[in-house]
């Protein structure tokens, strides 16, 4: 399994988690936790997703959820996971 | 493996908003293969890098794209010129500077660093010839740097390197005089420019690192608040330690891409104009109003120890110069301070004795005359061998008078023209020859 994490931040809206959802289907990335947080006050939300039979790379995935985002008037960033075992974890 | 939502989110915003990104991914490859007494035959040689480069400008775009972390800039060094000047001519010096500069245009290079020597002790004749053609190489080049390596702790001093090299810069517009430097004990593995090079001892090509992030350990210090130095040295330890692991992660990635070794990681600090991207904001995040203060020293002294605790923990391939820099033109608070008369160069001076910086992108002015700065670059220099340290100096003389500034854009910033000292230095600096090697060579064996 490899796995991106996907963060949304934005002002809350029905149609966030479906539009954001739909494109990872789309691409075949699995959807594998989904939480909700509040940073600063902004709607946060945080998904964990299985890319290992994504159809592109990561780096194209982010570009469409980023499209995607502006759509919804939300920001999107996706980052390898290993990016937050390297940070985080010894 | 599951991550707490603090946890992701606290790495959103060190990329997001704390603007920790990579400074640089350098690689360093040996160019000394190309030594072939020749022009023509060298150059043809050197055409073998265009492969090299291409691969590497390919596994920074792949791995800056596949973990979403910006790659500020991409750098080359290579193998000092003085190598390839023992036998060839000061113009075809030029030459490769030319084809060197154009290498890196055509892969998207930002700077491809080598174009240096080591004179700490004396001249060899490629030594020489790289320093009398500093200002050309420099001037008829765009992404070329070069560093003079003028004194070290084994070797001592070279006080007609240092006359020389002023000579250059004060030749050079402020484009050129930005990708030069000067230096003492410069090491073989720094992914910083102007000063890195393809050391002796190396492999044929290595990936090192540079990490930036004084944003997220300025973040960290006004969130955390501590009441005890313990606690504040606490805090910017455990924030250098995620910045470095970054840069290691990044490091190894593009090495096992290229299939080179990945060498090390410089652990610094690096600013950029960026606001919140400052080194002086963190001492003033410290609790010091203005940086340049008293207790400046004390404040940078305890953020470097923290840093090189930290990031010793998060890569054991410790490389390069791993210091906080204070280029000064490069920080935004840094500058202001600058114009405020908070900053002035014996600031910068006794700064240096607690990290690597030296002087770093400050502005003279050329009225002040050349012998100031050579007093100036002696002072730096002489500190880096007295402490044992690498130091440097990066000097930008402008036509501009103190207390103005030069903008030169992007990454260089502002280059505030800062004031020397009126006194007449001249009797010191006229004296021929080397500064001999202190006490401290025979503490080394």
């Amino acid at each position: 399994m490899e796995n991106a994490i996907i963060i949304v931040v934005g002002a809350d809206k029905p149609g966030i988690v479906a539009g954001i959802a739909s494109k990872l289907a789309e691409n075949n990335a699995n959807i594998i936790d989904i939480s909700q947080t509040v940073v600063r006050g902004i709607f946060a939300m945080i998904m964990v997703v299985d890319i290992s039979k994504c159809k592109v790379s990561l780096a194209e995935l982010r570009k469409q959820l980023q499209e995607k985002g502006k759509e919804l008037g939300v920001e999107v960033q996706a980052y390898h996971e290993e990016v937050f075992r390297y940070i985080e974890r010894v | 493996m599951r991550y707490s939502a603090d946890e992701i989110i606290e790495v959103y915003r060190m990329l997001r908003e704390e603007e920790l990104d990579i400074r640089s991914v350098t690689l360093s490859i040996n160019t000394l293969f190309a030594l072939a007494g020749n022009l023509e035959s060298t150059i043809k040689r050197l055409e073998t890098l265009n492969q090299t480069l291409e691969k590497f400008s390919y596994a920074v775009d792949e791995v800056s794209g596949k973990y979403g972390i910006r790659v500020v800039t991409r750098r080359v060094a290579v193998s000092p010129i003085q190598f390839f000047l023992e036998s060839l001519s000061e113009e075809e010096g030029i030459e490769i500077a030319k084809f060197l500069d154009k290498l890196a245009e055509i892969h998207k290079i930002d700077y491809i660093s080598g174009y240096s020597a080591f004179a700490d002790r004396g001249f060899t004749k490629g030594a020489l010839k790289t320093l009398k053609t500093f200002a050309k190489a420099l001037n008829t080049t765009r992404r070329l740097t070069g560093m003079i390596n003028a004194a070290s702790t084994i070797a001592g001093m070279n006080m007609e390197a240092i006359k020389l090299y002023v000579n250059e810069i004060f030749n050079m517009p402020p484009t050129s005089s930005s990708r030069a430097s000067i230096m003492a004990n410069v090491p073989p593995d720094s992914p910083f420019v102007p000063s890195a090079h393809h050391g002796l001892g190396m492999p044929e090509a290595t990936i090192n690192i540079a990490v930036s992030g004084p944003g997220v350990i300025e973040s960290a210090i006004r969130r955390s608040k501590p009441k005890t130095l313990e606690e504040l040295h606490d805090v910017i330890k455990r924030a250098a330690f995620k910045v470095t692991r970054l840069g290691e992660l990044i490091g190894k990635r593009v090495a096992e891409k290229m299939g080179i070794n990945f060498t090390t990681v410089d652990l610094s600090l690096a600013p950029s104009p960026t606001v919140g991207d400052s080194v002086a904001g963190i001492i003033e995040a410290m609790g010091i109003e203005k940086m340049g203060g008293h207790g400046s020293l004390a404040a940078l002294a305890i953020l470097m120890d923290a840093v090189k605790k930290g990031g010793a923990m998060a890569t054991s391939a410790v490389g390069g110069l791993s210091s906080t820099f204070i280029p000064v033109s490069e920080d935004s608070v840094m500058i202001e301070r600058a114009l405020e008369g908070y900053i002035d160069f014996y600031t910068l001076i006794a700064l240096s004795a607690v990290c690597n910086s030296g002087i770093d992108m400050v502005g003279v002015s050329k009225s002040q005359g050349m012998d100031k700065v050579i007093g100036l670059i002696s002072d730096v220099l002489a500190l880096g061998i007295t402490l044992n340290k690498i130091l440097g100096a990066r000097i930008i003389p402008v036509d501009s008078p103190p207390g103005s500034y030069v903008d030169l854009g992007g990454l260089l910033g502002k280059v505030v023209v800062m004031k020397l000292k009126d006194v007449d230095v001249s009797g010191f600096i006229s004296h021929a020859g080397y500064m001999p090697s202190t006490i401290k060579r025979l503490e080394l064996g």
